[in-house]
């Protein structure tokens, strides 16, 4: 199994433990990963509020780079994997903006082969829809009994344009992560609520409030470590918990993990190189004689 | 004593086009269709900060309230969580109307000035399409300088816990030459201006 891999800025700057932990992972179950030669920025959630056309064009810059590759795509970060799928379904729907991207792509020697395109995928739908949870599990080594895991999926992976898994209440990294022998939180239903995307970082006190229901109601299920499958919904609920902390007054910190990281720990990958000892100091990992 | 203020608009007060203006978008053909049933601004995560939830944005379109609307704030304190879009009866894409907006508000020079998302758009935007790739360190510290000396201090605790956890590079990401002029070529094809 091979694919053009697309890491998107996020992945080689703050969250270069996804990157890590998402090589690591498939390098053991013997997926090949080709970085897509010269990539550029997918125009994450920002770019469209200046221009929808441009924003779509820079993205499409990619797919044709993938297709001259032979491979579908693997993104792991859920801004990315929308947007190249926007550009995708603009294109095989043949819709005035898709015909405008082909010419434009045409014209500046990118010109691509539609309407078939490379796959886009998320390393969660490779792994369970791909690769297939029954081999992944013949890789395990130890169990994760330590965790009470609370699946939080973010809203882009799952919205508007993933049909493979329920846009509110999904199960893909649920039954991934039981496979694997953890504890998984079943009634999360803040699973696909908002983090705030750059939000947070832009108008803090909306951010840390919707950070701070996630992280409440991950306690209040029981839970003490939160899976995340997306670059920034990782960075806000983990980052903003000292602040969250001071402003709520109230105990809701807990650790959250990729959710590679937590399938490379099950393989009984090193924690170096699962990029797990860049985790703050406020965030205690649950050990096994604590549950 | 207290004065009194008429609270409504007169027809002549608005303007009347703007509905028909969005309505003839790629993206907001849709909202013509709504029936106002809230059920946006019910599952909105951000709606609680908005001055006008979505349902009311989409009726004030429909109504010729450009200038209230493109000059709000909730346009952008949308984060395109899309689940509106997903959830309503009617299949309006609510969050692409709110992109739509969005680009008008830039457009016509309308939106919030020294309010920090419309500022990192622009950045963004620039920072993109000039280098090919995003380094978060050097748009987040042209922000933090954007947006006044006094509000950098409360960046510094996630600076410092960033720099402990090793999260930050300092790099400065971009790709190759022949790479930007590929990006220069396809946006300024007929194509890619507007």
């Amino acid at each position: 199994m091979k694919f053009a891999y697309y890491p998107g800025c996020s992945l080689k700057g703050t969250s270069k433990a996804y990157e890590a932990s998402m090589q690591a992972v498939f390098r053991r179950l013997g997926i090949d990963l080709l970085e897509i030669p010269d990539w550029n920025c997918c125009g994450a959630t920002v770019y469209m509020s200046v221009d929808e056309a441009q924003a779509l064009l820079m993205a499409s810059r990619n797919i044709a780079l993938a297709q001259r590759m032979g491979l579908d795509i693997v993104t792991p970060c859920s801004a990315c994997y929308l947007n190249l799928l926007k550009v995708t379904k603009e294109i095989q729907e043949n819709s005035p903006l898709g015909q405008r991207i082909c010419a434009a792509l045409e014209k500046s020697g990118l010109g691509i082969a539609a309407p078939k395109l490379p796959a886009v995928k998320h390393p969660l739908q490779v792994l369970t829809d791909d690769y297939g949870v029954s081999k992944i599990v013949t890789q395990v080594t130890r169990g994760l009994k330590e965790f009470l895991l609370v699946p939080y999926y973010g809203c882009l992976l799952v919205r508007p344009l993933n049909h493979r898994d329920h846009p509110f209440f999904p199960t893909k990294m649920d039954f991934l992560l039981k496979s694997i022998g953890a504890d998984v939180v079943p009634d999360y239903s803040l699973k696909t609520k908002c983090c705030g995307g750059t939000l947070t970082g832009t108008v803090e006190e909306i951010g840390l409030r919707l950070n701070y229901l996630l992280l409440k109601e991950a306690r209040r299920k029981g839970g003490n470590a939160i899976a995340t499958v997306c670059p920034l919904c990782q960075f806000n609920l983990e980052m903003y918990q000292k602040k969250i902390i001071q402003k709520y007054r109230e105990p809701v910190s807990m650790p959250i993990y990729y959710f590679t990281q937590l399938v490379g720990l099950s393989f009984g990958i090193g924690e170096g190189e699962l990029g797990l000892r860049r985790t703050p100091k406020v965030q205690e990992r649950p050990s096994a004689a604590g549950r | 004593m207290r004065t009194f203020e008429r609270k409504i608009k007169y027809e002549q007060e608005v303007k009347r086009d703007f509905a028909r203006q969005v309505a003839e978008t790629s993206w907001g053909k849709e909202i013509l269709d709504c029936i106002q049933c809230g059920g946006c601004s019910g599952i909105c995560p951000t709606a609680p900060y908005m001055e006008h939830p979505p349902r009311k944005i989409i009726a004030m379109v429909r109504e010729g309230m450009k200038d209230e609307v493109l000059q709000s704030f909730t346009i952008w304190l949308c984060a395109s969580c899309y689940a509106c879009m997903v959830s309503c009866p009617q299949g309006i894409k609510i969050t692409e109307v709110m992109y739509g907006l969005k680009r008008m508000a830039i457009e016509e020079g309308v939106y919030p000035k020294r309010f920090p998302i419309p500022t990192l758009a622009r950045d963004f935007f620039a920072l993109a399409k000039d280098r090919g790739r995003i380094s978060e360190f050097w748009l987040a510290g042209k922000l933090m300088i954007k947006s006044g000396i006094g509000k950098c201090w409360s960046y510094l605790p996630i600076g410092l816990e960033l720099l402990k956890t090793r999260r930050v590079s300092f790099q400065r990401e971009t790709i190759s030459p022949e790479g930007r002029r590929q990006i220069q070529a396809l946006l300024e094809t007929k194509e890619g201006i507007q």
